[in-house]
């Protein structure tokens, strides 16, 4: 019975998502906002077909942040992480301190007790991460100056609940009942030798161990058991960091970090996306059946005049820092709608107060809801900011999204890196083009790794590790695969999804560059057909014909031989099906030598030709071309 | 007088680098019955189409040689256009009169100035007198030598100059097209741009 509960569970939550998220996204609300809905939607205030577990859910679905942050993690290279460093630190440190003591200040003005107002004030520094970051990241405005200072402050929420967690049962007002789950056996000196020694064991753990792990994984070619891998990194590390009392998104966005410049990261991106994705929606739906809509009922003008009042706060704080931190009005403006709301720590923390007789239910339930609703709210400020602020401020906007793609991403994508892809892309190395490879060969990956190249591990045919190798943001894609039918479906892959990519392929031979030529591959090169001439140029020298004579036959002959491929991709199309694969080969070598090659020479006899000269011997001669 | 019809041989081995000839190259582009034919981009290899070269050659009336002026002369690749396009009996010799009546122009850029380019200077010959080659080989071909359009002094330019520079060459190909200049106030001078260079 029991399991079949659990189907029909998943069965509503499934269905409420796939009806009303594509529902939302079409009207334009994102697909957060959709979630929510879905959640409010079938919920024991809408159709009540969840109730009593919603928390349950809740709490697992919370493994979706946790994942994003292991995403988030990974896009971050550490050197990325030191350059933000003012950001976290400044900006994130003063947007807590700040909505602290204002919002602070304003429960003192409602009669509370400072000690009360504090803790609340706190709570409501918290800003949600889930929502901001996926929103952001849906409309492409995480990259921008905006997005990468609310990437920061979310940051640094979430390392600050760690101290906020301490600071709290100081804050309670009666003392006697207080007691630290986490901490409580530990001297404070202590738990920050365990904080240290658990980020340095992290951190040495993805450096040495990690890495071979991946490499033998991968080496076994089974995809479902990489898969099973990064799951299995995601959660153990998850699990250790919550034994030692942190917050296990924190441990996992620190091994991600870790991971950010490994050859794996692509791969390990495009594996858990998809559960992060799930498990995220999943908690948007608990979000939104969390929502207690008796207490709404009871006192609407309270909570609505709450929820206003915690946005403005909050809005009012962010849009100061934001000037004060140099950003332009339009980033200012999206910096402080993004996050003027209260974030998923605000439920850790407020259970946390009413466990602990911090806060009394009467003040936490309401506040509770004030929180959910702001969180509802945030894709709606996000939406008002697209459609009525950020016009206004086009042209700066627009100019300042390409210079981050180009300052990000690399401009071209090796799929392949054996002995045809390397060339091509030491060449672009040494001329200074930042290149992304992809190979699935990791004995290969690690040689090439140690000599300072951006390999990632990863089959070029998947959707995913393209997207996650940034083709979206690329201008060029070099197919070198030495397998025919591969690299076809890579080029079928690229041209359907990506159709602004101009595509450079590797043909194996004539056959493979007709298909190629067929699908219109802007560049086309015969694996062998360039070294085959070389050694024909050198015979000729050889023979006694002189070198730079050789090599414009040479050259001629190309273009001639260029020029029939691209005919006979065409011609063989209309009687692909007749004849068989070999009599076809015979055939098309018969054509080939029934073409009169020796055209060729008379073309370059042309040149500084002077028989002509000699047989008039008359007219006006310049003398110096008369020998 | 009938529009006619410009084709510019532009030679630069390093464009990317230049300062004066991207200018001047970019003024020349887009102006309707002017054709660009940048040498370096089309063969890069040296491999020169000749059928092609010489079709382009009969459907122009004015053709120009746009380039930096390289030890007193042209850029390589256009002495080997000279040698492999200019074939006995296609531009010379008693067969060869496909380019009577055109007429030519050279449009170069030099480091040094005009005190250089004079006896008591470092170059000791004049820049007519250096262009002697090209003169003779248009005379030869049975084409109108027009005084050589120079801009002098590159390294010293300052930006404006150069913008000054490429919108007067955009100017005089304009004029040259419509056939509104003076022929015989051209005859005239050393320099086709002397006085917008000098007084400029």
């Amino acid at each position: 019975m029991h399991e079949h509960d659990i189907f029909f569970q998943a069965f509503i939550y499934l269905l409420a998502a796939v009806l009303t998220v594509p529902l939302a996204q079409r009207l334009g609300l994102g697909s957060v906002l959709g979630y929510l809905m879905a959640g409010v939607v079938i919920g024991p205030f809408g159709l009540k077909l969840v109730g009593q577990e919603g928390a349950d859910v809740m709490h697992f679905a919370e493994f979706g942040v946790v994942m994003m942050l292991f995403l988030v993690g990974l896009e971050l290279q550490p050197s990325l992480l030191w350059r933000l460093r003012v950001p976290i630190l400044g900006l994130g440190g003063l947007q807590v301190v700040g909505t602290a003591l204002v919002s602070g200040a304003i429960g003192l003005l409602f009669g509370l007790p400072w000690q009360t107002a504090l803790v609340v004030g706190l709570i409501f520094a918290m800003s949600s991460t889930a929502i901001v970051l996926q929103t952001l990241n849906e409309k492409g405005l995480l990259k921008t100056e905006a997005g990468q200072s609310a990437f920061s402050v979310l940051l640094f929420q979430d390392i600050s609940v760690i101290p906020i967690l301490a600071i709290l049962p100081l804050l309670a007002l009666q003392r006697s009942a207080v007691m630290s789950p986490e901490a409580s056996a530990l001297q404070p000196w202590q738990q920050t030798l365990l904080v240290i020694g658990l980020v340095g064991g992290i951190v040495l753990a993805g450096r040495f161990l990690m890495r071979p792990v991946f490499r033998l994984i991968a080496s076994t070619g089974l995809r479902e058991v990489f898969t099973a891998t990064a799951l299995l990194l995601v959660i153990g590390v998850a699990l250790a960091v919550k034994a030692a009392g942190l917050s296990p998104a924190l441990g996992t966005f620190v091994a991600g970090v870790v991971l950010a410049d490994s050859e794996y990261r692509h791969e390990l991106e495009s594996d858990i996306e998809p559960f992060k994705g799930l498990l995220l929606g999943l908690f948007f739906i608990a979000v939104g059946a969390g929502i207690n809509f008796t207490i709404l009922f009871q006192s609407p003008l309270l909570i609505i005049g709450l929820v206003l009042a915690l946005a403005l706060v909050k809005f009012l704080v962010l849009l100061g820092l934001g000037r004060f931190f140099k950003l332009a009005w339009d980033q200012s403006l999206l910096f402080a709608f993004a996050l003027a709301q209260g974030g998923e720590f605000a439920f850790v923390l407020f259970s946390f107060t009413t466990q602990n007789k911090i806060l009394t239910p009467q003040i936490a339930e309401p506040l509770v809801v004030v929180v959910a609703l702001s969180m509802v709210f945030t894709p709606l400020l996000i939406i008002i900011y697209e459609r009525f602020v950020q016009p206004r401020f086009q042209s700066q906007g627009e100019e300042r999204e390409s210079d981050d793609i180009d300052e990000n991403e690399n401009p071209v994508i090796i799929a392949g890196f054996g002995r045809f892809g390397q060339i091509v892309g030491r060449l672009l190395i040494a001329n200074r083009w930042r290149v992304t490879v992809l190979d699935i060969s990791s004995s290969q990956i690690d040689t090439l790794r140690r000599f300072g190249y951006k390999v990632f591990y990863g089959d070029a045919s998947r959707l995913d590790l393209l997207h996650a190798a940034g083709a979206a943001q690329a201008k060029l894609f070099v197919v070198a695969v030495d397998d025919r039918e591969k690299t076809l479906e890579i080029v079928d892959l690229v041209q359907k999804h990506f159709p602004h990519l101009k595509i450079l392929a590797r043909a194996i031979d004539r056959r493979h560059a007709y298909e190629l030529i067929r699908r219109n591959v802007e560049v086309i090169e015969r694996e062998t057909f360039g070294s085959a001439l070389e050694m024909g140029v050198e015979a000729l020298k050889l023979l006694g014909v002189r070198s730079f004579r050789a090599r414009r036959v040479a050259q001629l002959f190309k273009l001639n031989d260029e020029h029939l491929l691209y005919e006979m991709a065409h011609v063989e199309a209309d009687d692909q099906a007749i004849a068989a694969r070999s009599r076809q080969n015979r055939e098309e070598l018969e054509r080939l030598l029934q073409t009169d090659d020796h055209e060729l020479v008379h073309e370059i006899d042309r040149a500084w030709d002077v028989s002509d000269l000699v047989r008039d011997g008359t007219g006006k001669v310049p003398s110096d071309n008369a020998e | 007088m009938s529009t006619c019809r410009i084709l510019i041989l532009f030679a630069h081995p390093a464009l990317e680098k230049s300062r004066i000839q991207r200018q001047l190259i970019k003024a020349a582009q887009g102006i309707e019955a002017v054709t660009v034919h940048d040498l370096y981009e089309a063969y890069p290899s040296f491999q020169i189409n000749i059928q092609a070269e010489q079709k382009l050659l009969l459907d122009h009336d004015l053709i120009v040689f746009q380039h930096p002026f390289y030890w007193y002369s042209s850029p390589a690749i256009l002495k080997e256009w000279q040698d492999v396009v200019l074939e006995y009996g296609f531009a010379y010799g008693h067969k060869g009169t496909a380019l009577h009546g055109k007429q030519f122009l050279s449009a170069i850029s030099t480091g040094g100035g005009q005190q250089a380019y004079r006896r008591e200077g470092n170059n000791h010959f004049t820049i007519r007198e250096f262009l002697a080659p090209f003169e003779q080989t248009a005379r030869l071909c049975g084409m109108e030598y027009l005084p050589p359009f120079v801009v002098q002094e590159v390294y010293q330019l300052s930006k404006e100059a150069i913008a000054g520079h490429a919108k007067h060459y955009r100017q005089t190909l304009l004029e040259l097209r419509d056939g509104t200049l003076n022929r015989e106030q051209l005859r005239q001078r050393q320099h086709l741009n002397e006085e917008f260079a000098y007084h400029a």
